[in-house]
């Protein structure tokens, strides 16, 4: 390796409760990714290259100009490595919307762990054979389970955020210019439009009157209108832009992982309400209580929270 | 036996209907259980749900809306609305583990001061039995 005039900047990627995702989609960059390790140095990032916990814990701190922390908090062994990447990073980024909301993670926040870890270990459908527990003391233990998940902010102070399952490439592009280019980053900054994706989808919005509510996989939606009119659960309204509406372009509703608007505390209410306030009063049913429309919805913390349960209003556990 | 048990009742009363039944009930001296907090709103559509979901994650161990009868509405829908976001919500707190008696909707119209009392001594007995809702407030690490 040539010796380099002046330092490079110093990266890492840290894992997280997550599903990798975040990490693979970099690869999506191709040939770009050459010139980006070109232009970083990485020190530790388990899934891309050969590094170990030491050679992260041997920089100095503060001394990593960006960490990517990648995935929700749920373990003590999370929150181990968030403490020690906030030592260690100069701007710490929450990557993808576990880091940034608690993600797919969070949505362990509707149980508690004792039922989590019966539903998952017993009485999954697909298992044939029920399965033991695993053990959270004593040699080959797992990491305790902190009792809920957390998104990264509600653990450590976050800099930057960048929502996404996984981030658009764009955005992660633009997060590296800023950072290789030198400049001040405000704290808090999302990586991510701050106006609806609505703004970005294309369909054609007419009139929204929802008369039945329809589960993914039930229709072919026409790919021209809009897809709440045609009666599916689309969280565009409320959520961030900047995915140019890619879901929405592959005729798939939006599921809101970008996150909650700007001034929006709970996106998910947020969307709950409008849906609710679209669905049509007509004469047949002006009468009725309007609850039969919603038994078409089985998963309703799912539908609306999908990626923000860990930091809605409610989305902190209940006390057993 | 023991005292009864102190839970907090958030009630959501529209200023048109539910709110002046509320008045209506104070000036008939209509007796009541105290446990209830009435805020007037606009309208029964008014009530966003954040509002709900933050008045039990703040300390509300159960929540009342109250508006006028269906048709009566001031403004026209506005009760409609109240009831399509009241079912879907209800769906929401109920898998999120709230017990069903805590959210609860009523229609009252301005002369139903008694029905007022009764719906309020109704929901604090159920809710009694129910007890305090311990919904964790603070953002805290059990380590």
């Amino acid at each position: 390796m040539k010796p380099e005039p002046a330092a490079k900047p110093k990266v890492a990627i840290v894992l997280g409760a997550t599903c990798s995702g975040c990490d693979y989609s970099l690869l999506d960059l191709g040939p770009t990714l050459l010139d980006v390790t070109d232009a970083v140095d990485i020190v530790y990032w388990p899934t891309g290259i050969d590094s170990k916990l030491e050679d992260l814990e041997a920089v100095p701190d503060g001394g990593v100009d960006l960490i990517l922390f990648d995935g929700a908090v749920v373990n003590e062994d999370n929150l181990e490595m968030a403490r020690l990447c906030r030592k260690k990073a100069k701007i710490l980024a929450a990557f993808g919307s576990c880091g940034a909301y608690g993600g797919i993670p969070g949505l362990i926040n509707t149980g508690s762990p004792k039922k989590i870890l019966l539903e998952v270990y017993q009485k999954l459908p697909t298992f044939t054979e029920k399965s033991e527990s695993p053990a959270f003391e004593g040699e080959n233990a797992l990491p305790k389970m902190l009792g809920q998940a957390y998104a990264l902010d509600q653990v450590v102070p976050v800099d930057v955020y960048l929502p996404g399952c996984p981030p658009p490439l764009k955005l992660v592009a633009s997060l590296f210019t800023d950072v290789l280019s030198g400049k001040a980053i405000p704290k808090g900054t999302y990586y991510a439009s701050n106006r609806a994706v609505c703004y970005e989808c294309k369909r054609v919005k007419e009139n929204k009157d929802i008369t039945t509510l329809h589960r993914y996989h039930e229709i072919q939606p026409d790919p021209k209108r809009c897809l709440l009119e045609q009666g599916m659960i689309c969280l565009g309204p409320a959520t961030r832009g900047g995915c140019d509406a890619v879901c929405c372009t592959q005729n798939q509703p939006c599921r809101g992982c970008l996150g909650p608007l700007p001034n929006a505390e709970d996106g998910g209410s947020e969307m709950m309400s409008a849906l609710a306030s679209i669905i049509a009063v007509s004469d047949e049913n002006k009468d009725s209580d309007y609850s039969a429309i919603f038994n078409n919805l089985n998963d309703t913390v799912g539908s609306f929270y999908t990626f923000t349960l860990a930091k809605s209003t409610l989305g902190r556990r209940k006390v057993d | 036996m023991s005292e009864p048990q102190k839970v907090r009742i958030v009630a959501f009363l529209c200023r048109w209907c539910s709110y002046a039944g509320a008045d209506l009930a104070g000036v008939n001296r209509t007796k009541y259980l105290p446990n209830v907090f009435p805020i007037k709103v606009p309208c029964s559509a008014r009530m966003d749900p954040e509002l709900v979901l933050k008045a039990f994650a703040e300390g509300a161990d159960g929540v009342l809306l109250a508006g006028c009868h269906p048709g009566d509405c001031h403004y026209l829908r506005g009760n409609y609305k109240a009831l399509r976001r009241y079912n879907l919500l209800k769906k929401f707190v109920t898998q999120m583990g709230i017990e069903n008696d805590r959210l609860r909707l009523e229609w009252i119209s301005a002369s139903e001061g008694s029905r007022y009392a009764e719906v309020v001594n109704d929901m604090t007995s159920k809710v009694q039995k129910l007890g305090p809702l311990k919904w964790r407030r603070e953002i805290a690490i059990e380590a």
